[in-house]
């Protein structure tokens, strides 16, 4: 089992997440503006601003101090990631954080540049004279192209499974733009030389039916959160700016009662993203990832919905920037699995169990003292 | 940006040692056929079993030991409160008192009130219903026109109240009543007061709803006494206590537990090997719930705190509420059945048939679906 800490000085940690996070904050809407996201929009990758992430040592802010991290918890992780979708950084902080993480406690090195994860099929590794190599396909990974590393799952002869951090090369890639302009790269891999230290045994936490799909689903629900507090800032502040019939559109009852249950759906959204954040690293993490998916994906469309509805023409247009968030809102809540997905896993776990074993899965769920 | 204090971290240690007892408690309580799981809920009126659940601790949770209390954390009840719903336990005769009534007496009651009353919460045997609606003032809690007259040694009240759950068999209510002018903002000149309903001067006349069941009352007051010792507060403190009450009121698991039973009984009759929609439709319901319970778990860790969350109550309850409709909704699509409240051999026709009847009063006590985010709105700065 993946044993990533939530830090013990719970207090003193949480004063530090919050510099941490208004440092973050800052340094995102320094770099990340209205024109860098239109350039990354275009297909820039945004060197500058991942430069100042990178520096400010957000990759690696769940790779254990001893692996050269920060060590910081799966929470304030949740927390930075959060952050960064609530500016729609058009760059794999998030992909990197976590294969990062996940990489470092299978017990292999923190490595330099953008890490990526993976999900693909008949992903094989073999032995022959020269060592292992590894075939098969990789779908839709974020930044493929762009990655130095690609963290994926391969199975061997024996039907044993293994951590790859696969390095880059000049592989040829069809890539795919999600519709927020997003690359989801797919690539073919056929004999490709791994070394001995880009190969571990599979941590337990990965053996999970859903693998890395699991860590994908993770990220996706955090982002969506950041992304859905960002869409709800610009409606109410149209909301408040904009006039009609003589006063701001937010004085109406229909349009507050629109934002009133998109706050709602943010709400609902942030605390299943939650219950995943504190899960990390636990027996029950696949059952919350599940919850935050599904949750975040539901909340996802209805939020996205009720910004453009109270935005009217302005936000369809290019020119203002609710599309940045809106379109990623339904780009990720599609990635690693949409809600259905989720929702039939949760749903196939509970009737498997019986109606009386709901409650103690539910209770289970959400963080408890056992630390007290 | 606007921001919501949903922040959750993790329910003590102690709460969870306490749920083990509750758990224990109710399933004594279950096996002895003291109460039907899908019979019952947070409205089930049941003096015996609420005396029951006061000998052995659970109510009364975070109330001084002075009064008789257990003088623990408000998460202590919390999970206290989300077992007994969970179980489907008949907690309604003392779930008013010990819910908001209690905290407010003691939070604004005199030492007489406290003295008086409180005990007699704690130990299960006294039981509140809430005056704050009337004929003419629902929504608008502002427009009550029941009136308090000074005279000596306290007031005088005449008017009504309506849709008082309870009034039949409740020992008190607890009342906004106009004392004086509204002023500009409409909330200026309204008082609270603690309604002995034994007095003379007060006549209940029963309210069915559409199931059936008698909870709701019309209550009216000819010439009623109140000793000054029964105000809450101060005169015209009314609007400002009444709004502290309501963050009690809408944010605990009776706002999306109201028809778990039904969740239950679905997950039962889908049997182990759901089909795909089954499975699905199912799975969303208890995502949904579980982001619920760490919501409203956030509240409650603000409200032990102090800190007024009248605006993440609000949004609980609207979330909260919305879930509980949802919920037969769901049932119905995914299980052919006609549902029957008296289909006895049929646990999941029943429930289903008297949640329905149930489920439009989910989005309307305790402040409508529209008031709710209202309030919401002017949390995020609208208006």
């Amino acid at each position: 089992m993946l044993d990533i800490h939530t830090a013990p000085a719970a207090s003193e940690e949480d004063d530090f997440a919050a510099i941490l996070l208004e440092q973050t904050d800052r340094l995102l809407a320094h770099h990340v503006t209205p024109a860098a996201l239109k350039a990354a929009d275009e297909g820039a990758f945004p060197l500058a601003a991942w430069a100042a992430v990178s520096e400010a040592g957000l990759p690696l802010a769940l790779v254990p101090e001893e692996a050269g991290g920060a060590g910081l918890s799966a929470v304030t992780a949740g927390q930075i990631i959060r952050r960064s979708a609530y500016h729609a950084l058009p760059a794999p902080l998030a992909e990197t954080l976590i294969a990062q993480a996940l990489w470092t406690r299978a017990g292999g090195a923190a490595v330099d540049g953008i890490v990526t994860l993976a999900t693909g099929t008949g992903l094989a590794l073999s032995s022959t004279a020269q060592g292992a190599v590894l075939s098969g396909t990789l779908a839709s990974v974020p930044w493929g192209a762009h990655a130095s590393f690609i963290l994926l799952i391969a199975h061997d002869g024996d039907g044993s499974a293994h951590l790859v951090l696969l390095p880059h090369a000049d592989r040829p890639v069809r890539t795919r733009r999600n519709v927020a302009n997003e690359p989801r790269d797919s690539l073919t891999l056929e004999n490709v030389h791994v070394d001995a230290d880009s190969l571990r045994p599979l941590p337990a936490a990965l053996a999970d039916a859903d693998g890395l799909m699991m860590f994908g689903a993770f990220i996706r629900a955090q982002q969506m959160v950041g992304a859905m507090e960002r869409s709800l800032d610009l409606a109410l502040t149209y909301a408040n700016e904009r006039k009609q019939f003589g006063k701001p559109i937010g004085r109406f009852q229909a349009v507050q009662h629109m934002l009133a249950e998109a706050a709602g759906q943010c709400a609902a959204a942030g605390a299943a993203a939650q219950l995943a954040a504190s899960a990390w690293g636990g027996a029950h993490f696949p059952f919350a990832v599940a919850v935050a998916k599904a949750r975040c994906g539901e909340a996802a469309g209805k939020v996205a919905e009720i910004c453009h509805q109270v935005h009217g023409a302005m936000g369809f247009t290019h020119e203002h920037p609710l599309h940045f968030f809106t379109r990623r809102l339904w780009a990720w809540r599609d990635e690693f699995g949409r809600e259905a997905h989720w929702q039939e896993r949760i749903g196939r776990a509970v009737c498997g169990q019986g109606g009386d074993a709901l409650w103690p899965m539910l209770v289970a769920l959400r963080p408890s003292g056992a630390q007290d | 940006m606007q921001s919501f204090r949903f922040g959750f971290d993790h329910l003590p240690a102690e709460a969870e040692q306490v749920r083990q007892d509750v758990r224990a408690f109710l399933q004594a309580e279950r096996e002895a056929g003291l109460f039907v799981p899908h019979r019952c809920s947070w409205s089930t009126f049941d003096p015996a079993f609420s005396r029951r659940a006061a000998a052995a601790g659970f109510v009364g949770v975070t109330l001084p030991k002075a009064y008789g209390g257990q003088e623990r954390s408000s998460l202590v009840r919390f999970v206290v409160t989300e077992e007994m719903l969970a179980a489907g336990a008949p907690c309604g005769a003392h779930w008013i008192a010990d819910r908001q009534s209690a905290p407010q007496i003691l939070r604004h009651g005199t030492e007489y009130a406290k003295n008086l009353i409180v005990p007699r919460i704690c130990a299960g045997e006294c039981y509140f219903g809430i005056g704050m609606s009337e004929p003419d003032s629902g929504s608008d809690l502002a427009a009550v026109r029941t009136r308090a007259t000074r005279t000596e040694g306290g007031f005088v009240l005449n008017g009504s109240k309506i849709w008082t759950t309870n009034a039949h068999r409740a020992d008190y209510l607890i009342a906004l009543v106009r004392t004086g002018d509204a002023g500009p903002d409409r909330h200026g000149g309204l008082t609270q007061f603690i309604i002995d309903m034994s007095a003379p001067g007060i006549v209940v006349r029963p309210i069915y709803d559409l199931s059936g069941h008698h909870e709701f009352n019309e209550v009216f007051f000819t010439d009623h006494l109140v000793p000054d010792a029964l105000m809450v507060g101060e005169e015209g403190q009314g609007w400002d206590l009444v709004t502290q009450e309501l963050a009690f009121e809408r944010s605990g698991p009776d706002r999306f537990m109201s028809d778990y039973r039904l969740l239950v009984e679905l997950v039962d009759r889908i049997g182990q090997e759901p089909d795909r929609q089954q499975a699905v439709e199912t799975g969303r319901l208890v995502a949904h719930m579980a982001a619920l319970m760490n919501m409203s778990a956030s509240v409650a860790a603000l409200l032990g705190r102090n800190e007024m969350p009248n605006v993440e109550a609000a949004l609980v309850k609207d979330v909260g509420t919305a879930f509980e409709r949802d919920i037969p909704e769901v049932a119905r699509r995914l299980m052919p059945v006609e549902s029957s409240l008296d289909a006895q051999d049929d646990p999941f026709a029943e429930t289903l048939a008297d949640v329905m009847l149930r489920a439009p009063s989910f989005t309307l006590r305790g402040g409508t679906r529209e008031i709710l985010r209202s309030v919401t709105a002017r949390g995020l700065g609208l208006r």
